[in-house]
């Protein structure tokens, strides 16, 4: 509305995401304090391979949410991509061409994901939650199809390649300096405008020429297509296949991109925020370990911080 | 009196029109349909005794969603996504203070009920107090709840239901009629009458319809919100309180699986997710068809992979068929 181009609106905006960005540092100086390796370039790299899966499903969820959709399918797409990515490896022999193929094929996995969530919600005017629970439990589905059980190893030169790196630098931080870069991209097209236009007000949109429907489908395909990423991440990671991989990222990659100061409602907000979102969530599993609290109080805590760090937000987001 | 004949009967056949067309017999239509089609694949499906333990499933779905119909209702993005923790949670409760006891069961049903609403009221003044969006409330409630179970569980399975519960979820009372049938039904009419016969659900669909009319008009929304949340608990409370009975004891995740099945329970139902439009008469039809949905997937012996690719497509026809949004043209 009006408060994006006064003063105080794009103030008030970034401010919501320097709230996740000094959380982020809070938690890593609590890091650093319990594990004093913390800084180390193998525990920094061990950290980011950890993190960067939820990092890129919630830039995914961060377009779809600015669009004041969501997209609760976010976890299944990544299971079935994954799923798809390792069986047409296998079938193909394994070389580097089935792995060039299968990646491919994990790619337009995704992006078909969201071309059928997009097309549901914008096209055929479904409600969100609703229907990307239901596509959810679709993917999920089809994935037990694809692969009924987890197992299934990648060739060895993918999770090498994934654990390695190119010219000194690792891999993980190659992939999310490429994602960054690609954000980076779409935020300065026409395209970034008309989404936070569609979900700040979607009918004033619609009547001064925004494509709102194709907006929102091209949100959901994003996000699709960042689930296909960290699931490939994943595959790199685990080595091997597995149906219900990405079970709880559809929660918590709602949580990163609340926390990184992106309004449900729409509208606000961007994926850098998201990123520092998903970061925290990360260091919170980190210091929980490290402080020696009992493996049982790890939810918990993580409960309890996020409901704070989210009234946190608000009160400071009001001021 | 003959001029008047035909506008009354148009009007009959508005009423009936409108009655045809009313969610709760539209998803009972679906239900029968589905048990025709059960008891043509499956004889015996569609036998009093399976139709009976089909409903005690629904009920205990119903329950749930009943709240979940007031939130919803209530609008600003109502929804409640704690329902599947504090269902665990008092289950986990009464199954302690029970332990296997008749003598404990007031006691135990009165300290779900409270601890519920408690629970629900905590989200409710997050939600209108701090204006977390219910969504994420409701969600890092869960977290905090599921933690905190495991914490007293300690990850193992505990309490026990008292003899007289367990009877009251599996043994016929009344013509063979199971007793949680028919505090169902009380629960229907109870609910049914907060919204359409008191002017507590006057307001309810008032601020659910436009808060900021419903505001000039002197009512207090915050207030009424976060008093739903706070009954979405207490009938999550209940639920937990009686899935102790339905299983006899209780494990930390036991509740999750209503969560998502109780919203869908509440749209094919016919209630908006925008809010102010909607009851629990639908939300009643949609729980039933749910759960004859569910059970006609496990006969059909679809495997777990094609009964979720079955459930999922089935509630994107249901959306299709009802559950569609206003156009922007419109």
């Amino acid at each position: 509305m009006s408060a994006a181009t006064s003063g105080i609106g794009p103030r008030l905006r970034r401010s919501t995401w320097l709230l996740a960005l000094g959380s982020a540092l809070l938690l890593a100086a609590i890091n650093l304090a319990l594990q004093p390796s913390f800084l180390e370039p193998g525990v920094m790299a061990s950290n980011l391979t950890t993190f960067l899966p939820l990092i890129l499903v919630a830039i995914g969820q961060t377009w779809v949410v600015l669009a004041s959709d969501i997209d609760l399918s976010i976890g299944s797409t990544v299971s079935l991509v994954n799923v798809v990515t390792v069986v047409v490896i296998d079938a193909l022999g394994g070389d580097a061409a089935a792995i060039a193929a299968g990646m491919a094929a994990g790619v337009a996995t995704g992006l078909g994901c969201g071309l059928v969530n997009g097309l549901c919600v914008a096209r055929l005017r479904f409600q969100p939650i609703v229907t990307t629970f239901a596509t959810g439990v679709v993917f999920a589905g089809l994935a037990l199809m694809v692969l009924p059980e987890a197992g299934l190893p990648v060739p060895e030169v993918y999770w090498r390649g994934y654990a390695g790196g190119l010219f000194g630098v690792r891999s993980v931080v190659l992939v999310l300096a490429a994602a960054l870069l690609l954000c980076l991209v779409i935020e300065r097209t026409r395209f970034a405008r008309a989404l936070r236009a569609s979900g700040g007000q979607m009918q004033a949109a619609y009547q001064s020429g925004v494509p709102v429907t194709w907006t929102r489908i091209r949100a959901y395909l994003l996000a699709g297509f960042f689930a296909a990423l960290a699931a490939l991440c994943l595959t790199g990671e685990t080595a091997s296949g597995d149906p219900l991989l990405g079970g709880a990222y559809a929660l918590s990659s709602i949580s990163a991109v609340v926390l990184g100061g992106t309004a449900l409602a729409g509208g606000v907000g961007g994926f850098l925020g998201s990123v520092f979102g998903a970061v925290v969530l990360g260091l919170i599993g980190n210091v929980i370990f490290f402080a020696r609290l009992p493996f049982e109080y790890q939810t918990l805590v993580q409960g309890l911080i996020v409901l704070a760090a989210l009234a946190g937000g608000v009160l400071v987001a009001r001021r | 009196m003959s001029a008047q004949n035909p506008s009354a009967s148009a009007a009959v056949r508005r009423r009936l029109g409108a009655l045809a067309l009313h969610p709760l017999t539209l998803a009972l239509a679906a239900a029968v349909a589905l048990l025709a089609l059960g008891e043509a694949i499956s004889p015996g499906f569609a036998s009093p005794g399976q139709i009976v333990s089909q409903l005690t499933i629904a009920a205990l779905l119903g329950m749930v969603a009943a709240g979940q119909t007031l939130v919803i209702i209530g609008g600003r993005e109502g929804i409640d996504l704690s329902v599947g923790g504090v269902i665990s949670l008092c289950a986990f409760v009464a199954g302690n203070l029970m332990a296997g006891t008749d003598a404990a069961i007031p006691l135990a049903l009165a300290a779900t009920l409270a601890l519920g609403f408690a629970v629900g009221l905590l989200n409710g003044l997050g939600i209108v107090l701090l204006r977390i969006p219910p969504l994420v409330m409701t969600l890092g409630m869960t977290g905090v709840i599921q933690g905190a179970l495991v914490i007293l569980t300690r990850g193992v399975p505990s309490g026990r239901s008292a003899p007289a519960l367990t009877a009251l979820m599996n043994q016929p009372l009344v013509a063979g009629i199971p007793g949680v049938l028919l505090l169902w039904a009380a629960v229907a009419l109870g609910v049914c009458l907060l919204l359409h016969n008191t002017a507590f659900g006057v307001r309810v669909y008032a601020i659910g319809a436009n808060p900021e009319v419903a505001r000039i008009a002197g009512m207090r929304p915050e207030r009424i919100r976060a008093l739903l949340f706070g009954l979405s608990g207490m009938f999550a409370g209940l639920t937990g309180f009686l899935v102790l009975g339905y299983t006899g004891s209780v494990f930390v995740g036991i509740g999750l699986q209503y969560v998502l099945p109780s919203i869908v329970a509440v749209v094919i139902g016919g209630t908006s997710l925008a809010g102010g439009i909607g009851g629990y008469l639908g939300t009643i039809g949609g729980a039933i068809t749910l759960t004859v949905l569910q059970s006609l997937l496990i006969t059909l012996d679809a495997g777990p992979a094609g009964r979720q690719v079955i459930f999922g497509l089935t509630l994107l026809v249901l959306l299709l068929l009802y559950g569609r949004q206003r156009g922007l043209r419109g």
